[in-house]
């Protein structure tokens, strides 16, 4: 499935650039965090490549076709979308869709509700979880078909330190398992955490991308300075 | 009011009393209306979701037109099933004018519109929540028609009960292709319509109180058996 080649990859709408032209390429291992202010491209950028979004221009090149590619790949929105289901349906729900039989997918489900501790809250109706709950379960749900590729969209943006820190461990584990992640975030102090590579956009456009001690060390670029420093970019 | 008095103390009478005939055309009424909604159902719950998910030129011009057909004036659906089933009509070799199908057919017509357009507007809402994540699945679109109509069932059971409260309530369309034929094709509404007719506003009371009582009751147990407002929001 890797190397992921991303060749002039341009988004507009109308006659605005919202990002690009980009050119990157990823590699299969650790934990790619995606940096940059408001606006800068973040969403837009894994939105595309996971095939949300249409490119305007340039090419998304999987080392396998794009369709198997699309299979191997999970996505956490910044908001999590709960089904309106319990949270035991939310969790088998991939795996049902990939013709896993119900007794396979409850069980795997179980296990992953272990693992982000709703033990008590099996049953219940998933929109109506706290929003920490909720992102544990659409995080745990994006594992649960073991994806060789994961997006995080800003995961844990609005939530407060213990469940950022069930999230993140998460993470690491699914990391170390070989499931190649790249999430967007503004926290630092995450990036700094989580990170094995940054990429950083501004204004739409990729500044840099570079191991994470190289971006904190020696920042590519007078944007990316200003970023690390927590100054307003504007 | 003293006929409003008689109208009611006639249909408890008729009730408790289990009058053949009552008991005959209440049936007759609800067997037309509850295959007419059978097959609205089959035919506008797939329609409905099918137009939510899919794009396609005139899109727009289709929900508009759904949604106006919503107002068919029954009489004008009835004159038309009459002209197709009549003897020399296309259809008419098939004979089915003045039977209970005819009934049928001209209320699955004026319900289905209804039907799918109060779908429609309810699954555009949960499409609206669930469009990225199902996309992200890589979910195929019969599977996403298939969420779309389990997660919206609380709202798709109201749109069932407003199909039968037009279906059950209807009298111009089954008046022309069914003929309110003793023993036939009499249901509630054309008998209401002829004891009116008759002068005898006592019957046609009673028979209208256990219209509303038929009405009412489909709704409770549909409430009821549907879990409508219980184990959680949805």
């Amino acid at each position: 499935m890797f190397p992921l080649k991303i060749s002039s990859v341009e988004i507009n709408i109308k006659e605005k650039r919202l990002l690009g032209p980009i050119n990157l390429l990823l590699q299969q291992k650790g934990i790619s965090v995606v940096l940059g202010a408001n606006g800068s491209g973040k969403t837009t950028l894994l939105e595309s490549i996971h095939g949300l979004r249409n490119l305007s221009k340039g090419e998304i090149n999987w080392a396998i076709p794009n369709n198997l590619a699309a299979k191997e790949q999970s996505f956490v929105f910044q908001t999590p979308i709960m089904l309106r289901r319990s949270v035991l349906e939310n969790l088998m729900y991939p795996l049902r869709v990939r013709q896993f039989s119900k007794p396979y997918a409850n069980k795997e489900a179980m296990l992953w509700i272990k693992k982000i501790g709703l033990e008590k809250k099996v049953n219940q109706q998933a929109p109506l979880l706290s929003g920490g709950e909720m992102q544990a379960v659409a995080v745990a749900r994006a594992l649960i078909t073991k994806p060789k590729m994961l997006f995080l969209d800003e995961p844990t943006a609005s939530l407060d330190g213990l469940a950022k820190k069930t999230i993140e461990d998460i993470l690491i584990l699914a990391a170390k398992n070989d499931t190649k992640i790249i999430m967007s975030t503004h926290d630092l102090g995450q990036a700094k955490r989580l990170a094995d590579d940054i990429i950083y956009l501004h204004k739409g456009l990729l500044e840099s991308h570079c191991s994470k001690n190289e971006f904190l060390n020696s920042p590519p670029s007078e944007a990316a300075k200003q970023f690390l420093a927590g100054d307003i970019i504007i | 009011m003293n006929e409003i008095l008689q109208g009611l103390a006639q249909a408890f009478w008729l009730i408790i009393s289990l009058d053949t005939e009552l008991i005959t055309i209440s049936l007759r009424s609800l067997y037309v209306t509850l295959t007419a909604l059978l097959v609205s159902i089959i035919i506008a719950f797939p329609l409905a979701a099918l137009i939510v998910v899919t794009r396609f030129r005139f899109r727009r011009l289709v929900i508009t037109i759904l949604n106006a057909l919503m107002g068919l004036p029954p009489v004008v659906v009835g004159l038309l099933v009459y002209i197709i089933f009549s003897r020399s009509g296309p259809l008419g070799v098939l004979g089915l004018l003045y039977t209970t199908s005819a009934m049928i057919i001209a209320q699955a017509i004026i319900i289905t519109p209804l039907i799918a357009s109060v779908a429609h507007q309810s699954m555009q809402g949960l499409w609206a929540d669930y469009r990225d994540l199902l996309i992200s699945i890589n979910t195929s679109k019969p599977r996403r028609i298939g969420t779309l109509m389990w997660d919206s069932r609380r709202a798709l059971i109201t749109a069932c009960l407003a199909g039968f409260g037009r279906g059950i309530g209807e009298v111009g369309a089954i008046m022309i292709v069914g003929g309110n034929i003793d023993n036939a094709t009499r249901v509630l509404t054309t008998a209401i319509s002829l004891e009116t007719s008759r002068g005898d506003f006592a019957l046609a009371l009673a028979l209208g109180f256990v219209l509303i009582s038929l009405a009412l009751s489909v709704s409770f147990a549909t409430h009821w058996f549907g879990k409508t407002e219980r184990g959680g929001l949805w």
